[in-house]
């Protein structure tokens, strides 16, 4: 790991910001999640306390785990375990399904939505579902508490379904939805209960972390420097795949220096432009896809060769990946994750039972594999993700081609 | 601050009493100079630290991407100075970057009818700004703060929050294109060199009847209206530079940077951190608009050298903060200090009749300026 702190050139200031970093770290709330009993390192990074060593090894172990399930649906496998009893839930009776979703504000998020909304149509044709009732919180947890608790006290709901925007704080809400009997599915990003009938997610940020620390370390030599973009800090699934990425660079004698853009382009090209101007950068790691076209771009301007380079399934990744040639892979969090939670609604209603923690597949885009999916999403736009797993549904292609957002 | 420009007491002005040396001295002690010095000493710092950032090739780059950011701040140099804020810059700025997304895409024929909608929508939001703060009386603070939100609103409602394609090549040309083959520096950023242009012109502008009663009525807007001055539309048309400034500073992002929702994010700080670090007094009335754009390369600078330094990802806005708070209460400091020769005579004024007489009228001749006004770095 690479922190060097400030030196003695601001060391006025360093003083002051050492204090006031302290804060800073506290109001991150990752307190709250961090099981620091195995993660005995260092205490001075933040991202110390999200590494849990037993997250991290089931991850490892699930990334080679046999998935059930129907082979050409990877949005039903899941890896067997413990299952829930929805028998009480059984009817025939068309579900009123209450949506609380964190938010639709980036590309992932956007894609899973259109995804889920075509799902919608399939089930309210079969008349499981009568209706969808989606509360959007637009990335706040204050208004998505608000919104869950308006469905339990007003929504009339038969499902609710739960796409949590932080851990933390979304716990007792989600708890109080589970106490109006109902079933309550959750996914995408975690509670701190398990009093949902299910909770879906794929593998998780550990094994994104290993998939393309891994591929990193692989292609390039001990010593070679990585600049590491990151969305914000704060968020579960951001966190840990940084936090798995992080303990494998520093295993490995790679040089990774972290920094939060919000995927601002911007940003990324002058952090990007910066750090090539101190020394070659080697490769770039990025925790989310968006922003990587900027990234590419940055190298083009200052007339260096390509790094190389880990983003995401998103459509301009992976056309900019083919146009440079350069040498990448797309990590994948599996986008039809969206489709799942609906399908979830109809095994309940039919008194399936339910994987109570229902864990999808997540493999990577290599090289090898990015010619067949970038043909297979021609003329879908930049921002769409080539793993949406909705080849299947209706108003495909065009409903994701116009990216007609609900 | 209320203390008028008066031009007969030349003897006061200490920068006038020495020859070329004690006036750049002179300049240099006053914030608007103090500007210069502290963007070469950053500049140094981070040299020091990595001596890569010295290479001309790098300089004259990160020079043609701080332009943006120069061209807000110039724009907000004129809202300021005129005793007002703009904080709709930043949501200005992403609107436009998503509307250059959303409207031009990848249709070349659009570009031109795109870029004038572009200019048309930035003054017109300016107008808008300019009349509700004037004509209303509802403090800007408030009138900018509502276009940020409606404006925030209204980019949400277009993008949905996240990304969508990037606009035409030829449209991000203005932004990322370069001169090749440039002596010494290698290439010469278009930005840079559009930034040059509106530096001469934002210059020019002050030295004219608009930029004189500009400052005039940041100074003290009653007398400038005593003295025949249009307050209301000299303000306004000060929020419609700033808001065509923030579009120009858009149109650069969409080619350097790109398109995405959060492009302009926090432009509104940087442009006003600029300006107060450029020694221009928030209230109106004082500063030189080149000392702005100092501003905004001592800000960008000072960004690099926490990026040289390799300040820890999760503490680095903290550092920034406090180092913009220490370099703010410095460049308010060093007014006092560059004000210090005046104190022992007592100023006659405000009811010195002289002042009533004078009247910014276009032959008057851009002579004897009170230390850090408008002209007050040349």
């Amino acid at each position: 790991m690479r922190r060097t702190h400030v030196k003695s050139v601001l060391a006025g200031a360093a003083v002051l910001a050492v204090l006031t970093a302290c804060s800073t770290d506290d109001s991150g709330g990752g307190s709250d999640t961090a099981g620091n009993d195995t993660a005995e390192q260092e205490t001075e990074g933040s991202s110390d306390e999200w590494f849990v060593q037993a997250d991290y090894d089931e991850q490892m172990e699930q990334m080679s785990a046999t998935f059930s399930g129907p082979e050409d649906q990877p949005w039903l496998q899941y890896i067997e375990g413990p299952t829930t009893d929805t028998s009480q839930w059984a009817t025939q009776e068309s579900q009123k399904v209450c949506f609380a979703n964190a938010s639709i504000s980036n590309p992932w998020r956007q894609t899973g939505w259109i995804t889920m909304n075509q799902q919608l149509e399939v089930l309210q044709e079969s008349k499981v579902i009568s209706e969808m009732e989606t509360r959007d919180a637009g990335d706040d947890d204050n208004q998505q508490i608000a919104d869950i608790d308006y469905f339990i006290s007003e929504g009339n709901c038969d499902v609710f379904i739960i796409s949590p925007n932080s851990t933390a704080a979304l716990t007792p809400a989600v708890e109080r939805a589970c106490e109006t009997g109902k079933p309550v599915i959750v996914f995408d990003r975690g509670v701190e209960t398990d009093c949902a009938a299910t909770f879906i997610h794929p593998i998780g940020g550990y094994a994104w972390g290993i998939a393309t620390a891994e591929f990193l370390v692989d292609n390039l030599e001990e010593g070679d420097k990585v600049v590491a973009l990151r969305i914000l800090p704060g968020v579960d699934v951001l966190e840990t795949r940084w936090a798995a990425a992080e303990k494998i660079f520093e295993e490995n004698g790679i040089e990774a220096v972290d920094y939060f853009t919000e995927a601002n382009p911007e940003t990324i090209k002058s952090i990007i432009t910066d750090e090539i101007t101190k020394g070659d950068v080697a490769g770039v790691w990025m925790d989310a896809g968006d922003g990587a076209v900027a990234a590419i771009e940055a190298f083009e301007d200052q007339g260096v060769d390509y790094p190389v380079m880990t983003g995401e399934d998103e459509m301009s990744f992976l056309r900019k990946w083919e146009e440079t040639g350069l040498n990448g892979l797309a990590p994948v969090y599996s986008n039809f994750q969206w489709r799942t939670p609906l399908l979830a609604v109809e095994m309940i209603a039919k008194g399936e039972p339910v994987p109570t923690e229902w864990v999808l597949p997540q493999v990577p885009i290599t090289e090898e594999e990015r010619a067949a999916f970038l043909e297979a999403n021609d003329g879908m736009p930049d921002g769409h993700y080539a793993k949406f797993g909705g080849e299947d549904l209706p108003g495909y292609p065009e409903v994701w081609q116009e990216r007609q957002i609900p | 601050m209320s203390t008028p420009t008066v031009p007969y007491r030349s003897t006061t002005v200490p920068q006038h009493q020495h020859g070329l040396a004690g006036r750049v001295a002179a300049s240099v002690s006053t914030p608007g100079g103090a500007v210069f010095v502290l963007a070469f000493a950053l500049l140094v710092a981070t040299i020091f630290a990595n001596s890569n950032f010295g290479d001309p090739g790098y300089l004259i780059r990160f020079l043609g991407r701080t332009a943006p950011i120069a061209i807000a701040a110039i724009g907000q140099y004129y809202v300021i100075v005129s005793g007002e804020f703009d904080l709709s810059m930043g949501a200005v700025i992403a609107a436009q970057v998503v509307i250059a997304g959303d409207y031009i895409g990848d249709d070349q024929s659009r570009i031109v009818p795109g870029l004038v909608l572009m200019l048309a929508l930035g003054a017109f939001i300016g107008l808008v700004n300019g009349l509700l703060t004037t004509l209303l009386r509802v403090p800007s603070f408030i009138v900018t703060l509502a276009t940020m939100l409606a404006l925030a609103g209204l980019v949400r409602y277009l993008s949905g929050g996240a990304a969508s394609g990037y606009p035409h090549d030829d449209l991000r040309q203005l932004g990322r294109g370069v001169v090749e083959n440039v002596p010494v520096v290698e290439v010469l950023p278009y930005p840079l060199i559009i930034l040059g242009v509106l530096c001469v012109a934002a210059v020019w502008l002050m030295r004219r009847p608009f930029g004189r009663t500009l400052v005039a009525v940041g100074d003290n807007p009653d007398a400038a209206h005593v003295k025949g001055a249009r307050v209301w539309w000299v303000k306004t048309r000060a929020f419609m530079i700033s808001s065509l400034a923030a579009t120009v500073a858009g149109i650069l992002l969409v080619g350097s940077a790109g398109v995405h929702p959060s492009v302009g994010q926090g432009y509104e700080f940087r442009a006003i951190t600029a300006v107060v670090l450029g020694g221009v007094v928030l209230g109106g009335g004082r500063g030189w608009v080149l000392s702005a754009v100092a501003g905004a390369f001592a800000l960008e600078q000072l960004f690099t050298l926490l990026t040289v330094l390799e300040v820890d990802s999760t503490w680095r806005d903290s550092v920034q903060g406090v180092i913009i708070i220490a370099a703010v209460a410095v460049a308010a400091r060093a007014w006092t200090v560059g004000r210090r020769p005046s104190p022992k005579a007592p100023p006659p004024e405000p009811a010195r009749p002289a002042s009533v007489t004078y009247e910014p009228t276009p032959g008057t001749p851009p002579e004897q300026p009170t230390p850090g006004a408008n002209t007050g770095g040349n």
